[in-house]
């Protein structure tokens, strides 16, 4: 893709659009309202889904049994608490999966059942018949006017229209969008503004892209992702392994004379196994999906989110992704013989009627370094503005000043001028103005070639002035130097990716000079300058085939191989629905630099997933010390030394650990959510940093928390 | 010299032994386990049992090779038992008891060296030698063999060939194993153990009894015995007999022997994966667990607590005079990590804490160092499981050395560390509700409890050495030991050779800044303390009934 292609300018909206649901924290009101949800998972058809889970469902069945036929105290408090981390776990799900509904509905109620405009035959005849929105065929072709909605997604094939797309993107800033080209892409649901449009049909009924969108903020559409499962796996094998430990232990118990009843085992089962990993495995997931969604970017699959932990490359397009959108001008260098002022205002008036950024760039420029006021167009009456084309490749403006002088230009006018005839000046590409220049009588000395070629090597764009009093023959003031601008704060974005041990390549349709001074001014590892498809295909292939996950962003139809081929393709909304189709992230906001924050949150799941798991497992030192003596100190009065919390009572301490075993389930709900704290460091450092605040945490944690339970629990009666 | 510094001395000697054959032993393994040259010899016996050596074999392949091999092992070990009183050399011994037959042909055949019988009443010398030597060898070399495919799987990309079965036995056998073992048999020789062909010498005691005493080519068996991690002693008092251990040094030199392979191979794997100091960091995990040992088991059979302890100055119970606590202590520890099994004191006196780290070293796989080629796989899978949960706190999905641990490498990891506990505690639970069964214990109460828990332990962990005081020379105690031996060698190995198979086939992934390292101190820590939780989440209810009730009054 070509860099002078520039996508339009995309406002960073950094906090999330007020329609969306708000990511803060869990308020009692929240758990309140998916408590419903929570208590119908316990559907054992559902809850044999997670395998851990499931066997303290079974537990809490048994132990209910056993103590409805033996009731006490202890057998009921037990019973009680289990079937309480049973619900806890259900209701960390339903809170994260009530996120997603409540986004979902917002977006449904977008997807009023509109009628369409089906055009019979076109483009033979505009033939037009009314159907219902649903009812449109892959390919179908319908006009769309001001104020209607679009009924389905598709391209614009005909005509041009500004089209509100803030039910999808909650940007109220309408949007172009026209035929041909990479924005000819709509969506169904969103309204025409103004003009009239003829859509063809891109998506079956019920498959659009907000039905898709709704079924993936539901997670109606998830499945596990690779790493899920394997985590499973380990998590499923763990509760096997202690099943037989406890099993095992009944007849090793019943020769040393103490033999246990069915809720201590159960106790002790639940209380070994990962039930806090367990628990929040999923909510986990869905959380990182539904985090990427309040930075408005859909991922089509959870394993999109997991490979974007994992990539190695990031391919990133230059404009608008490292630098601004557009060049910027950044010095004026004037011809030997003329002031650097003469060149300013020249090289201002002629950019007056040039409104392309690099145009305002240089009044801007005139204006901060050289105190010109910027003049309006309106205020230089006898002026004839010639506007930049393609053609010519210049802007610039003819004053007559026989008929009078421009009252604001006359005082900055120069020396040069004249009474009498026409004052034109011209400001354009280096081969564009030096014809200008000989057509007109004059030539372009060294001096002003030498400047051209020095900004050329350097990595910029040169931009000729020149001017033309009356007859006189035409000469060259000076140039400008237009230069890329990297955005602020690239390079240390980079290095943080670097030390993450992320690969960045810069991609432009830039010449290689051109491309080497910006990637090593932006800091980037590498470069793709002259970029095709076709190499830009080759370059992900090349690096996929060393191992390396490659993640891309692009909007462009001839970026779709591409996106589909990288492990993580970003496409921008803005795209054509090719690109959305072959990527497997769409970016609402169209913001190409979300790339980076993508990769972040796939960090942060793993991180918050491997967490959680080594505190789960780190819990179970602490539960063992207070349930085993618990268990035999009857016949093994030695075994006291173990209670070193020194807990109240045998009961009292079984009791303690499950409700500790329960309550942390409830207390990690919003770390789940939320995701572990993730600052963008290498992986010796980041494993130091977590071990500690999990591992060793998780085996301190509960050891305070069960003395501080059984503290409690020690005063109520039958638990003494 | 006080015994303590003689323990020190000799512990700090054998670490300089370890540490100077680290590097040529390993990469000399390392060499004949991925050379394309084949010696003449080699060729030759390829030719005979009609095996192409320079074809790999698919995993399934390679196991069915591993596993046809030791079911013929198995046969014909049992056969040759049963027909003993047919062969010469039999020295008078019976055809052994078809249980007893079974328990020895299977415990020799899976590395184990668990022994029922007492050695010297039961086998004669072509038993010994064409029976339970060559296990001897050939056991310790699948061993070495299975954890050469996994490394391969580290080590290849895109291929389903994990090696060649027949080629890599026969070369660990040949160059490795044959070799050393005729070495070191000379030097035991020259230190006084025996190597003859005689039976029984009856003689008079100073005491005016007469006592039988067995000759037999022991030196050429004990040398492999421990070199090969296997065990079985030629006598039924093992290392503690004095032609099987006479002196001191062929102590110092049993311990080198049984530790040296499986603390080499280490260095193997760094070498052939192409980065030393993965090796380096597998060998300080392994290292740390061994220096942990024993040194506690040094503590505890120091620290003599109880009423006759203290009145004998020193718990000296059941150890020979000649070695003393420390060097016992030491060779006690070596042993049970190694899955050695074979014994220069009584595992049955020592103390509840002795005995308790007897058991936990056992408990801990065999890992550090392990057996040979099976410690250091078991220990991969353990460090597999650390990267897996560990990987995912650096934020990428985990991958050990350039290969990813995914659904499928977690399953076999997962079942592998499932196995050996779910033999360990289901043998010990049912052994425990029979009544009959476990009132084969010679103690009551906690340390009888002990005794069934360390056979299953050292049956399933296939390490072979005994608590002793337990009659295992039963039908059904050698059925459920048997069967505990095989399941404990052979499903870890299938579930070793499937994940070698899946990671041979990915292709690597480069390592970069966010990659987790898995050769610095703090992995060594990480995977440290996951091995320590699993085993100790895993075990402790059933040591707590144990050892430690039995430590703690």
């Amino acid at each position: 893709m070509s860099s002078t292609l520039a996508p339009a300018p995309v406002e960073e909206t950094e906090a999330a659009p007020a329609h969306r649901v708000s990511s803060g924290l869990l308020d009692p009101k929240t758990l309140l309202a998916a408590l419903p949800d929570a208590v119908k998972k316990l559907d054992p058809r559902v809850m044999v889904k997670n395998p851990v889970m499931f066997v303290v469902e079974v537990g809490s069945v048994v132990t209910t049994v056993s103590a409805i036929a033996t009731p006490s105290v202890f057998a009921w408090a037990i019973t009680i608490w289990l079937w309480l981390t049973t619900v806890f776990a259900n209701l960390a799900e339903a809170v994260a999966e009530g996120r997603g509904k409540a986004q979902a509905e917002t977006l449904r109620r977008t997807k009023t059942d509109t009628m369409a405009r089906r055009l019979l035959n076109w483009p033979a005849s505009q033939a037009e018949e009314e159907v219902a929105g649903t009812a449109l065929q892959l390919g179908d072709h319908v006009v769309v006017e001001a104020g209607e909605i679009i009924p389905g997604d598709g391209d614009v094939v005909e005509g041009v229209a500004s089209v509100d797309e803030s039910a999808i993107t909650g940007e109220s800033a309408p949007v172009i969008r026209e035929s041909g080209g990479d924005r000819s892409a709509v969506t169904g649901g969103t309204k025409v503004l103004s003009d009239r449009i003829v859509v063809k049909i891109a998506s079956e009924p019920g498959k659009s892209f907000i039905d898709r969108m709704i079924a993936l903020v539901e997670g109606a559409a998830r499945q596990k992702t690779p790493n899920e499962i394997a985590l499973n796996i380990l998590l499923a094998s763990l509760t096997i392994v202690f099943l037989i430990t406890v099993s095992a232990l009944q007849p090793m118990a019943g020769f040393a004379g103490a033999p246990q009843t069915l809720i201590v085992l159960v106790a002790l089962v639940v209380a070994l196994i990962p039930t806090t990993i367990g628990a929040l495995l999923s909510a986990i997931g869905i959380a990182g999906m539904d985090r990427l969604v309040q930075r408005n970017v859909l991922a089509m699959s959870g394993r999109a989110v997991e490979a974007a932990g994992d990539v190695n490359t990031l391919l990133l397009d230059k404009t608008g992704t490292i630098t601004l959108g557009n060049r910027q001008a950044a010095e004026f260098l004037p011809a030997a013989g003329i002031g650097t002022d003469e060149l300013a205002n020249a090289a201002q008036l002629s950019s007056l009627a040039d409104e392309t950024p690099e145009g305002r760039s240089i009044v801007v420029l005139a204006k901060t370094e050289y105190g010109l006021r910027a003049r309006a167009q309106g205020e230089l009456t006898h002026a004839t503005w010639v506007p930049f084309t393609a053609q010519t490749r210049m802007s610039g403006v003819d004053l007559d000043e026989s008929e009078g002088v421009a009252r604001s230009a006359s005082s900055e006018d120069g020396g040069g001028r004249r009474a009498g005839g026409i004052h034109s000046v011209r400001k354009g590409a280096a081969g564009s103005v030096t014809n200008w220049v000989t057509e007109n009588g004059g030539t372009v000395g060294k001096d002003v070639a030498d400047l051209v070629d020095g900004i050329s090597a350097a990595g910029g764009t040169p931009l000729l002035v020149a001017s033309k009093i009356g007859d006189a023959a035409a000469r060259a003031l000076g140039v400008i130097y237009l230069k890329d601008v990297v955005k602020e704060g690239m390079k240390e974005r980079f290095d943080e990716l670097r030390r993450m041990g992320i690969k960045t390549i810069m991609i432009t349709g830039d010449n290689p000079l051109t491309a080497k001074a910006i990637a090593e001014e932006a800091g980037v590892d590498d470069f793709l300058a002259e970029a095709t498809p076709e190499d830009k295909m080759a370059l992900i292939k090349k690096e996929q085939e060393g191992g390396k996950l490659v993640a891309m962003t692009g909007d462009g139809t001839n970026d779709a191989p591409a996106l589909a081929q990288a492990d993580v393709g970003v496409a921008m909304n803005t795209g054509t629905m090719a690109a959305k189709e072959a990527g497997n992230m769409v970016d609402l906001d169209s913001n190409p630099t979300k790339l980076i924050e993508i990769v972040e949150i796939g960090k942060q799941l793993l991180i918050t997933r491997g967490a959680l798991t080594t505190f789960s497992i780190a819990n179970d030192v602490a539960k063992y010390f207070a349930i085993i003596p618990a268990m035999f100190v009857s016949v093994y009065p030695g075994l006291s030394h173990l209670n070193i919390m020194a807990l109240h009572s045998p009961k009292s301490a079984i009791t303690s650990a499950i409700i500790f075993n329960a309550l942390v389930i409830i207390g990690l709900i919003p770390l789940a959510l939320r995701g572990v704290k993730y600052r963008p460091s290498d992986a010796s450092s980041l494993l130091r940093r977590n071990i500690l605040v999990y591992g060793v945490g998780g085996l301190i944690v509960p050891f305070i928390g069960i003395k501080a339970i059984d503290l409690i629990v020690q005063f109520i009666p039958g638990l003494r | 010299m006080s015994s303590t510094l003689a323990g020190w001395l000799q512990a700090l000697a054998l670490v300089g032994a370890l540490a100077l054959c680290y590097r040529p032993l390993g990469d000399y393994i390392a060499k004949l386990l991925t050379t394309a040259k084949h010696l003449r010899v080699e060729r030759g016996l390829y030719k005979v049992i009609g095996v192409d050596g320079d074809a790999d074999q698919r995993w399934p392949i390679y196991l069915r090779s591993v596993l046809a091999f030791s079911a013929v092992s198995v046969l014909f070990l049992y056969a040759l038992q049963r027909l003993q009183n047919q062969l010469p050399l039999s020295l008078g011994n019976k055809g052994v008891e078809p249980h007893t037959a079974w328990n020895t042909a299977i415990s020799f055949v899976t590395n184990t060296n668990w022994q029922s019988y007492a050695g010297e009443s039961t086998m004669g010398h072509v038993v010994q030698m064409a029976g339970l030597a060559v296990q001897n060898f050939v056991s310790a070399a699948v061993g070495i063999a299975i954890v050469a495919t996994l490394i391969r799987g580290f080590t290849r990309s895109k291929t389903d060939r994990v090696g060649n079965f027949w080629v890599d036995m026969t070369r660990i056998v040949l160059r490795l194993l044959l070799p050393l073992s005729i070495v070191f048999a000379l030097v035991m020789v020259a230190n006084g153990m025996i190597q003859n062909f005689h039976g029984f010498h009856d003689i008079a005691t100073l005491g005016g009894d007469t006592q039988s005493i067995p000759g037999g080519p022991v030196a050429s068996q004990e040398v492999i015995k421990e070199l090969g991690t296997n065990g079985g002693g030629f006598f039924n008092a093992n290392s503690a007999h004095p032609f099987e251990n006479p002196t001191g040094f062929t102590n110092w030199l049993e311990i080198f022997l049984l530790l040296v392979i499986s603390f080499s191979l280490p260095r193997t794997f760094g070498k052939m994966v192409g980065d030393n100091r993965q090796g380096y960091a597998i060998v300080s995990v392994m290292g740390l667990f061994w220096v942990a040992s024993a040194a506690l088991m040094t503590f505890f059979e120091s620290a003599h607590g109880g009423v006759a302890l203290q009145a004998a100055g020193s718990a000296m119970e059941g150890k020979e005079v000649r070695f003393g606590i420390a060097a016992s202590s030491l060779f006690a520890s070596s042993t049970t990590l190694t899955s050695t099994g074979a014994v220069n004191a009584a595992h049955d006196s020592l103390t509840p804490g002795g005995g308790g780290v007897a058991i936990f070293d056992m408990m801990l796989g065999e890992i550090a160092p392990g057996g040979t080629g099976s410690g250091l796989y078991g220990m991969l899978i353990l460090a597999i499981v650390a990267v897996f949960v560990a990987g995912l706190m650096v934020g990428r999905t985990p991958e050990y050395l350039g290969k990813k641990l995914g659904g499928r490498e977690m399953k076999f990891a997962s079942l592998y560390i499932l196995t050996t506990p779910a033999i360990v505690l289901i043998g010990t639970g049912v052994a425990m509700a029979l009544p009959g069964e476990r009132a084969n214990m010679q103690a009551s109460g906690a340390h009888g409890f002990s005794e069934v828990l360390y056979a299953f332990t050292s049956a399933a962990n296939n390490n072979g050495s005994a608590f002793g005081g337990l009659t295992v020379n039963t039908p059904w105690w050698d059925t459920a030991l048997g069967l505990a031996m095989v399941f404990g060698r052979f499903l870890p190995m299938v579930f070793v050779l499937a994940l070698a198979g899946s990671l041979a086939q990915q292709q690597p992934v480069p390592a970069t800044q966010g990659t987790l390292p898995t050769h610095k101190p703090l992995f060594v820590g990480l995977l440290s303390g996951v091995v320590l939780i699993v085993v100790g989440l895993t075990y402790f209810p059933a040591l707590a009934l144990g050892p430690i009730a039995e430590g703690l009054h």
